[in-house]
């Protein structure tokens, strides 16, 4: 019932591949595919309506007909339509020019204000930045609790005033961060269910009184239709600077991004993609555009895999899938440090399409994991080096000798040949996998 | 479910927390109704109001083929004629996937899922001050022991509402609370428990197995009471919350949907694309920040509010 973007996306273009020209019919055609794949995405109607309108007009026009690959054509567009509105380069984080640098983290209830501060304190201080958190809601229950425990977890100060006003409580934190000298102060603001008055009212009393450097909307990536008001209002009273998406890990790929981005032309700078407080990151429009077309995010996926991955561990690997002597060995260790990554869905997500496709059988959870662990290790070292030698009763051994079932040896003997394979794949992926190319293979 | 004094009415309330809703479908809408007339050009921007409101392009889609058929059989004309028949269809869509939820009753565990963020503490403690209200032994189970602070909140909760709260530290085992807080609720003699779990994506398989054990565990321990497993959906939640609501249901065999912060949102359409896309009933709605503003979803009521019957 449900497809991804990507996958729709995939299928549309598919079917325009295997045509030689395109007819104007073949463009709506497609464009209308398009046009329900964004909207079920949740990318604003009129966003969709304006971008579908642009795209049109310049895949029927003569660009289309006289280009020689018209079906790249058109996947260009999109895409180079799709970057206009991301905008093209990431965007850092500001500075003022005396620190300290005031961050004010706006955003409805349960966006993820909170845990968003928390993130972005951990963040800078990794960058070598002095942080000063402060709890300026004082309305949810508990709120100031949760930023007191966030911070300790992160070793990052938390401010909480003695006052039961948020302005003051702001204004006080800004001064502290300053007498300790620090370059940050993140402001946790409190949330509404909706945008109303008198929140308004208290954030602009709060911009007056501290004068942030950064106005930043925290908003949730599954958010519908309604990103667009949210943003817009918050953007009216308050001249947003940039927005941070959270919940990007959940399978809404996009949709809430292109509006809030197409609507206040605030640029997306960062993005929460995990419930650990190191999963956030930078937000890179070109490469989310990539992923929503199924271009998949092999950039970010080796990013992450060089700030948490052993490299030695990783380049020995890599040499033995080079010379094709790939063991269960290396298995082994490949799953152990993609363990430290994160949760196996969440890279697989950022595989191009049609690669996350095949492995969607290929799935690990922790539990899983000491399973598969178990296995391996009740293996000969012989074993290991050559699983083709592993015959019936090797199988049922190695089942005893693991606790576990001849299936579940089985089943990890495929998912190594498929890893295996992935693996081959990833390499060939990076090594001509750069920007603007399209690896499904036009 | 009791509905409070008439003063407070259910319907004035919910038509009050509906207001945005109201604004979002019904004023565009009336406003293209001005217009008269009913060609291509009128179904187009019925189409895009629809969707603006999350209703989704499948469930706009099968709405809109609906009544353009009875527009043709009927030859509908009249602005006020058409609305109904869309108030129609749209009820039509409820009528046929009814919840059924007494928060009243008696002898039932609840278990409250849902991703990070809709409100599922808050609803858990709303349900709780129903119930207390109502005169039924309530217990809480504090099981999201992974949001910093989450514990906390429920026990300011419960404080407040004079319910006692089951807890563990934070990082305990979310099924021991549940296990611990069942054996509590048979010890104490209480008739419901309302096991309030952590927020998790949907897409996590991990999370999800978790989730299960909590299931089982709340399962075995039911002693002669039901299960009732809610999916809070936040209502300014897109499209997304379909897929929420199949995953969730899957794992938890969910009976029903809790849409919260209607109003907070324009739109509250998605309601319409659940019923119809996957079946699941919406139960209880909330419909403010105030600790009684949980209230019973009744179909014709939110249509009422929503087209302005």
């Amino acid at each position: 019932m449900f497809s991804s973007l990507s996958e729709r996306l995939q299928e549309i273009f598919r079917r325009l591949r295997g045509k030689g020209r395109l007819s104007e019919a073949d463009v709506d055609a497609a464009l209308r595919e398009v046009r329900l794949a964004f909207l079920e995405a949740d990318v604003n109607y009129l966003v969709v309506k304006d971008f579908i309108a642009r795209v049109r007009a310049r895949a029927v026009g003569k660009e289309i007909l006289e280009s020689l690959t018209p079906a790249q054509q058109v996947i260009k567009i999109v895409h180079e339509e799709l970057t206009t509105i991301m905008g093209r380069a990431e965007a850092k984080l500001d500075r003022a020019a005396v620190p300290p640098s005031t961050v004010m983290l706006v955003g409805l209830q349960g966006s993820g204000k909170t845990t968003t501060a928390g993130k972005l304190g951990l963040y800078l201080r990794k960058q070598g930045r002095g942080v000063l958190l402060v709890a300026a809601d004082l309305r949810r229950p508990a709120a100031v609790k949760q930023l007191q425990v966030l911070g300790e977890d992160i070793g990052l100060p938390v401010y909480v005033g003695t006052a039961r006003d948020p302005v003051a409580v702001c204004r006080e934190g800004v001064a502290e961060a300053g007498r300790r000298g620090l370059d940050y102060v993140l402001l946790d603001t409190a949330g509404r269910l909706h945008v109303d008055e008198e929140l308004m009212a208290e954030l602009e009393e709060i911009k007056a009184a501290v004068r942030p450097v950064e106005i930043l909307l925290v908003a949730d990536a599954m958010t519908g239709q309604d990103a667009v008001n949210v943003a817009k209002t918050f953007h009216e009273r308050l001249g947003l600077t940039g927005a941070i998406l959270t919940k990007l890990d959940s399978d809404t790929r996009g949709g809430a991004a292109l509006s809030i981005r197409a609507v206040t032309g605030a640029p997306i700078k960062f993005a929460g993609v995990g419930e650990k407080l190191e999963q956030f990151e930078v937000f890179h429009p070109e490469r989310i555009a990539a992923r929503i077309l199924g271009m998949g995010d092999v950039l970010s996926l080796i990013e992450q895999a060089q700030r948490t991955l052993d490299q030695k561990k990783a380049r020995t690997v890599l040499t033995h899938l080079r010379r094709d002597e790939y063991t269960l060995e290396d298995f082994l260790t490949q799953l152990q440090e993609m363990r430290k990554m994160g949760p196996f869905d969440q890279l697989l997500a950022m595989l191009p399409g049609g690669m996350a496709k095949g492995l969607k059988g290929l799935r690990f959870d922790e539990k899983e994991f000491v399973h598969l662990e178990a296995i391996i290790r009740s293996m000969t070292p012989d074993e290991r080096r050559r699983p083709q030698i592993i015959d019936g009763s090797r199988r049922r051994r190695i089942a005893r000798g693991s606790g576990t079932t001849v299936q579940q040896v089985n089943r990890l003997l495929q998912q190594f040949e498929e890893s295996k394979r992935l693996m081959r794949q990833l390499t060939e992926a990076s090594r001509f996998g750069r920007g603007g190319r399209f690896p499904f293979g036009l | 479910m009791n509905i409070a004094s008439p003063s407070t009415g259910w319907f004035a309330r919910l038509r009050d927390g509906l207001r945005r809703t109201k604004e979002g479908i019904l004023r565009p809408f009336e406003e293209l109704l001005r217009r008269g007339k009913v060609d291509e050009e009128f179904f187009a921007e019925l189409e895009a109001v629809l969707l603006q409101a999350d209703v989704g392009p499948a469930t706009t889609e099968k709405l809109l083929g609906r009544l353009k058929e009875r527009v043709a059989r009927e030859r509908l004309v009249e602005a006020e004629v058409l609305k109904e028949a869309l108030a129609t269809e749209v009820l039509a869509l409820f009528s046929s996937c009814r919840a059924d939820l007494d928060l009243s009753a008696r002898g039932v565990v609840y278990l409250v899922v849902g991703v990070n963020g809709v409100g599922k503490t808050t609803t858990a403690a709303k349900m709780a001050a129903h119930m207390r209200k109502e005169g039924i032994g309530v217990l809480l189970v504090a099981a999201d022991t992974f949001r910093a602070a989450a514990i906390e909140q429920l026990e300011t909760w419960g404080a407040r509402l004079g319910v006692e709260v089951i807890r563990h530290g934070p990082g305990a085992d979310p099924a021991a609370v549940a296990f611990d807080g069942l054996a509590a609720a048979r010890a104490r003699g209480y008739e419901n428990v309302i096991v309030d779990t952590a927020g998790r994506l949907h897409t996590k398989a991990n999370l999800l197995e978790e989730l299960r054990k909590v299931r089982r565990v709340v399962e075995a321990g039911l002693d002669g009471r039901r299960l009732c497993s809610l999916l809070v959906l936040d209502a300014t939640t897109g499209q997304n919350a379909l897929h929420q609501a199949q995953v969730f249901r899957e794992v938890v065999g969910t009976g029903a949907a809790v849409l919260t912060k209607l109003d907070g949102t324009a739109k509250g359409g998605v309601a319409i694309a659940l019923v119809d896309r996957i079946g699941l009933p919406i139960a209880l709605v909330g419909v403010g920040e105030g600790i009684e503003d949980l209230r019973e979803f009744v179909p014709e009521e939110f249509v009422a509010a929503l087209f302005g019957a």
